[in-house]
């Protein structure tokens, strides 16, 4: 396998230009810790980010950043660090539930719009994500958004770019706008708590005065005997000793919470945002994406027909991480009907390769709804040769 | 003023008129159907008011159905379309030509669901913004997006130009409240794209709608994020020596990690002119003002003032004057929301929407006023200073041609202005026909030629809103 490394727009450019004509396909490679997202790669040659890298701009009284994309994330983030910021949308680490190696990319969190348990208040990545450079699959260099927050100057082709897995350009260089770090944090968890009731607990909650940036349910048994409903808050000091006992006060019919601080309210949500109780399991492992009230309705039918499931929630009961036995289609009829009386969408996010390449990864689209992603595939891409068939065969 | 060009109209289809006109006819009812000139021309133009074109007719749907019915029409006979929400847009995005049909959602107002558990509304595009609020403010919430039209402007129009408004510092833009759309293609299509779960499925074609100025569908219903109100809100005066006083103490403010709900910017021009209309007892003997918004409890809100109140106090703040009532707060806002209005009883004005890195904030605000200057006019400035997203007024009279021009050359060079210290053409109002020739000096040929092409993909034949956004020249089909 040919890996191309450009150190240059240009050279990204030229790599581009030279697999057209014969249409030699490419997997776009960014740290490499998620190359199991999507389905398996249909491509000969791998174009890699790994030589462009290094912070670009850093304006912390301004609240952006700018990386080139192959820029791991860690130096992003010790960057931010160092001036008490931070990414606003808290992306997802995906090595412990893929067991991979490597550091993950600034590119790659735009390119897949990797988000965390803050994206339930703060957006998701592709809500912070203010500007990119790319390459085209006609090897041209094209520009959208910039390096301000305000920004409504033509199509917007950033979100377009945000959760298109390499399939419409590799990108070269990214924007994101980030925020300051919290004075504090510190979590409330409830115990024993049934699913239903958890995720009306977190429902009153996020629509509270009290602003809780994560919300999350674990049912007993997934990282511990009991189950565990927490809500996350970030704020001065004075006002999270206030918000707390509000919260408390308000929620008092579930029983009193416990405060989670410091590294031990770290250690739980990073568990969260990285769907890590998972990790390790043969299982294959979905996403799903629901309206918050559905949350328990649509994992209970699914559990009535595939009683291994096992799931918990974050975002307030919308996001749910689903483990089931990796045989036959691993759930995917059965989940994807469940959906079809809820609304929302299902994510195949962990399987070996032969069940992926089998199976529809991303939720299938409406008809009229994937003739124009198979439109503005082309128009990024006419001779198919970024990331084919990753998200949709064919596409 | 004469300096935006339109497409000529298309004789074919204005020989075709009563054809076209008995065709829609049969696609909607009598009372959905206007064809009289004098019923037309209230729809000749948009707030860019110095613009204007009488259209073929006037078709305002009641369904997504007949919207959809109207578009299939007009697609199989060749007929420019022009998507109109409100009619508020201030940069000609609803703005019709002669041979097209306007398509209006205002008939379609209702608010079909609240639901409080999944914090989301479901309404129909021709709902007002302020509506959404009004719908839900009783029970504590409200919709986030606000700007200042927000009495008159639709949601549909909001989600066209992905508006913007003065509380976006903390709250984001319509792209970030907007999950779900119903859009109608040119075809007569229906697509659902995304609903009350966050992250639709596949591409994000709900972030591409937001802001694409009906080149791409039109919105017949949205599905909103409502949000929890704060338990207080309260606004805040400082007035400064200086405008880079005044901007050293934004920047500063951030650095020191707090994020007001809104940080808004006035010049003494704008000052007077704001003041005189809402009394609103904003200080007059300071060159900039400052209104920060902070949100929270009684103690909360007063921890994080005593905090900026101290870093404003580092940049030699002058005035401090905290709002102490709910009308004194309202007449604060009343005043910054008013600025366009206010500024019209005094003469007339174009506004510029150009966004700035906000560390260009002092070099900026002296170039406008040498640039105005240099026109012979005068610039009152408001803008949203915890973004950069700058709204210089500049006054000028439009009985005068000779003026008018040159306050739109004015406007042109403090946009290209904005470019170049690293900023864009546009925050929140959107391109429409005003900034569509300086497209060029924001973007290159390619990032053109992209957007131009995946416009394609949705109309091939460049019927929906075909004079806005792109330069009239060289534009791409497929």
């Amino acid at each position: 396998m040919i890996v191309h490394t450009p150190t240059t727009e240009a050279q990204a450019c030229a790599v581009v230009r030279s697999v057209l004509s014969p249409a030699i396909p490419l997997t776009i490679r960014g740290g490499g810790t998620r190359t199991g997202l999507g389905r398996p790669s249909q491509a000969a040659s791998t174009l890699s980010s790994a030589g462009l890298t290094g912070v670009t701009l850093y304006e912390p009284s301004e609240m952006v950043i700018a990386a080139r994309a192959g820029t791991p994330l860690r130096t992003v983030v010790e960057t931010l660090d160092s001036r008490g910021q931070m990414l606003p949308f808290e992306p997802m680490d995906h090595r412990p539930l893929f067991g991979s190696q490597g550091e993950p990319t600034i590119g790659a969190i735009a390119a897949c719009n990797i988000s965390g348990p803050r994206r339930i208040n703060a957006g998701a990545a592709r809500d912070s994500l203010i500007g990119v450079r790319l390459v085209n699959g006609r090897g041209e260099m094209v520009k959208s958004g910039g390096r301000v927050m305000k920004n409504v100057t033509g199509l917007d082709l950033v979100k377009l770019t945000a959760g298109s897995y390499g399939t419409l350009g590799f990108l070269t260089e990214v924007t994101f706008r980030v925020l300051p770090k919290p004075e504090q944090v510190a979590s409330l968890c409830w115990s024993g708590l049934e699913n239903e009731a958890a995720l009306k607990l977190l429902s009153a909650a996020l629509g509270s005065p009290f602003e809780p940036m994560a919300a999350a349910h674990l049912p007993a048994g997934i990282g511990a005997d009991t189950s565990r409903t927490l809500l996350r808050l970030e704020n001065f000091a004075d006002s999270i000793a206030y918000r707390s006992a509000e919260l408390t006060r308000l929620l008092a019919d579930y029983g009193a919470p416990q405060r989670i601080d410091g590294e031990a309210s770290a250690t739980l949500w990073r568990e969260v945002r990285d769907a890590s109780f998972f990790a390790g399991s043969g299982e294959a492992i979905w996403r799903l994406s629901v309206a918050p009230s559905r949350g328990s309705s649509v994992a209970a039918a699914i559990a009535r027909v595939l009683p291994e499931a096992r799931w918990f929630y974050d975002w307030g009961g919308g996001l749910i991480w689903l483990a089931v036995p990796s045989q036959g289609d691993a759930g995917a009829a059965t989940i994807r009907t469940a959906l079809l009386r809820t609304g929302g969408h299902a994510t195949l996010v962990r399987a070996p390769d032969p069940l992926r390449a089998a199976i529809d990864v991303f939720q299938p689209l409406a008809t009229p709804l994937m003739r124009l992603t198979a439109g503005i595939k082309t128009s990024f891409d006419p001779a198919g040769v970024l990331e084919p068939g990753r998200m949709y065969a064919g596409i | 003023m004469s300096a935006i060009a339109f497409p000529v109209p298309d004789a074919s289809i204005l020989a075709r008129r009563e054809a076209i006109v008995a065709g829609l006819a049969a696609l909607v009812p009598p009372r959905a159907l206007i064809t009289a000139e004098d019923e037309r021309r209230p729809y000749e133009t948009d707030a860019l008011t110095a613009y204007r074109r009488l259209p073929l007719a006037v078709v305002l749907p009641s369904s997504t159905a007949e919207v959809a019915a109207v578009l299939r029409y007009c697609r199989e006979q060749g007929v420019p379309v022009v998507p109109r929400g409100a009619g508020t847009s201030l940069a000609g995005g609803a703005i019709p030509q002669e041979d097209a049909v306007v398509v209006g959602v205002s008939k379609m107002n209702r608010i079909l669901a609240i639901d409080y558990a999944d914090r989301v509304a479901r309404v129909e595009a021709g709902v007002t913004n302020l509506a959404v609020t009004g719908a839900v403010s009783a029970d504590g919430f409200f919709y986030a997006p606000d700007p200042s039209s927000q009495l008159a402007c639709s949601i549909g129009g909001n989600i066209g130009m992905n508006s913007g408004g003065a509380h976006c510092l903390k709250y984001g833009v319509t792209t970030n409240n907007v999950l779900g759309v119903t859009l109608v293609t040119l075809e007569g299509e229906i697509v659902e794209i995304g609903g009350a779960h966050l992250d639709a499925a596949g591409y994000d074609i709900l972030g591409l709608i937001n802001g694409s100025e009906g080149q791409l569908g039109i919105i017949t219903e949205a599905t909103v994020r409502i949000l929890r109100s704060a338990e207080g809100a309260r606004p805040v005066l400082f007035g400064f020596p200086t405008s880079e006083q005044a901007g050293a103490a934004v920047a500063a403010i951030i650095g020191a990690g707090i994020i007001p709900v809104a940080m808004e910017f006035m010049d003494k021009p704008a000052i007077e002119i704001c003041e005189a209309f809402a009394k609103a007892g904003y200080p007059m003997d300071v060159e900039a003002l400052l209104i920060i918004e902070v949100e929270g409890s009684d103690a909360e809100m007063d921890a994080q003032l005593a905090r900026i109140v101290a870093i404003a106090r580092e940049h030699g703040v002058k005035t401090v004057k905290e709002s102490r009532s709910a009308m004194e707060a309202a007449a604060i806002w009343k005043g910054r929301k008013s600025a366009f209005g206010a500024t019209g009883r005094i003469a007339d004005y174009i506004c510029m929407d150009g966004t700035i890195p906000t560390g260009q904030l002092p070099y900026v605000l002296r170039r406008m006023d040498e640039i105005v200057k240099g026109y012979g006019l005068r610039v009152a400035n408001v803008f949203h200073a915890g973004d950069g997203n700058l709204h210089p007024l500049i006054l000028y009279n439009c009985n005068d041609p000779v003026e008018a021009q040159k306050a739109e050359d004015a406007g042109m060079d403090i946009l290209k202005l904005c470019v170049e210290v690293g900023g864009c053409l546009t925050g929140e109002h959107g391109v429409g026909i005003e900034k569509r020739d300086l497209m060029t000096f924001q973007f290159n040929p390619e990032d053109l030629a992209q957007q131009m092409r995946v416009r394609a993909v949705f109309d091939p034949a460049w019927l929906l809103n075909p004079a806005k956004v792109f330069p009239l020249e060289g534009r791409i089909a497929a």
